[in-house]
């Protein structure tokens, strides 16, 4: 199929549909407006249901009561937004509703400032609402893999009974790449569904496959979640001295950085998880000699170099831990370059 | 011969003896056995003590967080609809639930018109977390929040909702009704089963609030607290229809 120029945003809420999305709840907030604009046309087109909510709150609720009936519901925000429907993950959780948000992260604290950034990773991988849950998270580094992960989403979401997360972030919505869209895809049935005749709700489909493991989302649905689905890009890793961890745009750009350091003789390694929960521990138990691990993210005081070091540990991987956490926007080539240097050189102090 | 049946989709509940919510709860069940819509209803609960209610009717039912009945069943509706199924989606939420913390849930589905039936039980307090003020707390009434009576100045005066919505938006149906005595409980039936019936002929929004008794938090004898209900609350709150759609 041809290839075609799409803007982030329409082309990942485009790639939704095709994935089989029949519902969307969202309320206009940028970076991430395009998709929800895109939708609220393209889904009437298709027979599908799109709603503009009066809130965040109440689009994961729409979002919620349409995925206990059978949809397949996405949402998309960002910021604030995604703080609104924190409640509702929990919610969504706590009764194994399978769900799809988007969110396109725009950096910052409280309203925040419409740049990119990647300050959203706790709240994603970490649960974001009250009670102990996770919400599989994708982190896409180019919009065909925005496309490609969200059309894979509810696949994903139904099989574990968990919300998916697809991690974008504003320059990534707002950016225009060359695409090939998959195709419409075949809804699988799903087994369950509220309907009003009360036999075919979750609680009468759960009686009946007792054990499957559809329904273990606590605990060991957990632990085969992250042996199943573990998925990175690795770069120069069989003799790197050190190694950058580093997902979407900053991750992209990591591995361009890791090349000219390359030419230049040195041997820098690259893991750009493509999820980062479950994380990509795998990639991080392959490492062997190396002499330090460098996690650069567009957060202002480092978030996802906690799990770097906490896996660098539990695989036994006695070397420092550095940040570059860059704030706003996405770094350079350059800028990577250079800091990784100057670890290198011994002029940075590592944080774990 | 007997006299009187309980509907046989009614199962049994925890409520305090005396409440209010029992009778509603009985309406609705003996309404939805009347209507033939027995495997067509969704209950959707707000948090509060209609959490009792969660399987009460048999069925299907779907326990909502604390003041997002409104946004769910809007979801809920639209989706089924759009996969051709006609169900009939009915929320069950306390007047804290609908008309304070989910006050904005509840207007915004009203705004539009949402072909769904809104269910509201008004026993004057937060009787779940051990009556505190809510909004539709009389003027002067005593509850764990406002311990030397409600002070309207300061918190703001009795809230009401079904004329607001009835004011405002371009609804099928908005109506009071009391639980407080026989000729008040035959009306509410009646008015339970417009408001049910108006979401089957696609007619849209329909709600109805409950004056309830709340015998537990208002410290009251269950008969004393149902005349609490026809003698106090009926007088800031007025039993009736608001808006017919037709
Ligand atoms: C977000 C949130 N805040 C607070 C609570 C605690 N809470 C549970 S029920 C309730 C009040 C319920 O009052 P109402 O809706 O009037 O129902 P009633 O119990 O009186 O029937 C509160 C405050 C909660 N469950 N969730
Ligand atoms: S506390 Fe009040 S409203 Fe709740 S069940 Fe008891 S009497 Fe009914
Ligand atoms: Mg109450």
């Amino acid at each position: 199929m041809a290839k075609k120029l799409l803007k982030g945003n329409e082309a990942v809420a485009e790639a939704a549909l095709r994935g089989g999305c029949d519902f969307f709840a969202g309320y206009p907030i940028t970076p991430s407006t395009e998709a929800l604009e895109y939708l609220s046309w393209r889904m009437p087109e298709l027979g599908r249901v799109f709603i503009q909510a009066e809130n965040e709150i109440a689009s994961i609720n729409m979002v919620t009561g349409a995925a206990v009936a059978g949809a397949r519901a996405l949402t998309a925000t960002s910021g604030p937004g995604g703080s609104l429907m924190c409640e509702g993950f929990s919610y969504a959780a706590r009764m194994a509703l399978p769900y799809v948000l988007l969110n396109v992260q725009r950096w910052g604290t409280g309203l925040g400032t419409l740049d990119s950034g990647q300050t959203d990773y706790f709240k994603e991988v970490k649960g974001g609402g009250h009670g102990d849950y996770r919400s599989i998270v994708y982190t896409p580094a180019s919009v065909q893999e925005l496309c490609d992960m969200i059309y894979n989403a509810w696949d994903v979401a139904e099989k574990y009974m968990v919300g998916v997360v697809i991690l974008s972030e504003a320059y990534l919505g707002q950016m225009m790449e060359q695409v090939e869209m998959p195709p419409f895809k075949e809804r699988p049935d799903r087994g369950w569904a509220i309907d009003g005749t009360g036999l075919t709700g979750m609680g009468e489909f759960a009686k009946k496959t007792k054990g499957a493991d559809g329904m273990k989302v606590k605990g060991e649905g957990y632990e085969q979640i992250k042996e199943d689905l573990q998925d990175w890009e690795e770069y120069g890793l069989d003799d790197a001295e050190y190694v950058i961890v580093s997902f979407g745009l900053p991750g992209r750009i990591s591995i361009d950085a890791a090349k000219q350091l390359r030419e230049e003789g040195i041997k820098a390694g690259v893991i750009r998880p493509k999820l980062v929960w479950p994380f990509p521990e795998k990639a991080i138990a392959k490492l062997k000699n190396i002499k330090g691990l460098i996690s650069v993210e567009t957060s202002d005081y480092g978030q996802m170099v906690e799990d770097v070091a906490l896996y660098a540990k539990k695989y036994g991987l006695n070397v420092p831990v550095y940040l570059y956490a860059h704030g706003k926007g996405v770094p350079g080539v350059r800028i990577v370059r250079d800091f990784y240097k100057s670890v290198a050189a011994g002029n940075e102090k590592e944080v774990f | 011969m007997a006299l009187y049946e309980l509907p046989t989709n009614l199962k049994k509940h925890s409520l305090c003896p005396g409440c209010g919510h029992g009778i509603i709860l009985r309406l609705i069940a003996e309404t939805i056995e009347e209507l033939g819509l027995q495997d067509k209803k969704i209950l959707v609960l707000g948090v509060g003590c209609s959490c009792n209610a969660n399987g009460i009717l048999g069925g299907d039912d779907f326990q909502c967080a604390h003041g997002r009945a409104s946004a769910v069943a809007t979801g809920m509706k639209l989706y089924l609809e759009s996969q051709g199924k006609d169900v009939c989606i009915i929320t069950y939420q306390g007047d804290g639930d609908a008309g304070v913390i989910g006050l904005a849930e509840t207007l915004n589905a009203a705004y539009r018109n949402e072909n769904i039936t809104v269910f509201t039980i008004n026993n004057s307090n937060f009787a779940m977390t051990g009556g505190q003020m809510s909004w539709t707390t009389l003027a002067g009434q005593k509850t764990t929040t406002s311990v030397n009576g409600r002070d309207c100045a300061y918190t703001g005066n009795p809230i009401h909702l079904p004329e607001m919505i009835a004011s405002q938006f371009d609804v099928a149906y908005a109506a009071r009704a009391s639980v407080c005595d026989v000729k008040h409980i035959t009306q509410a039936k009646k008015f339970i089963k417009k408001a049910i019936q108006n979401q089957m002929d696609k007619k849209g929004y329909s709600i109805v609030e409950f004056l309830s008794q709340c015998p537990t938090n208002w410290g009251m004898a269950p008969v004393d607290a149902a005349k609490y209900v026809a003698e106090k609350m009926t007088v800031e709150y007025p039993v009736g229809e608001f808006k017919v759609k037709e």
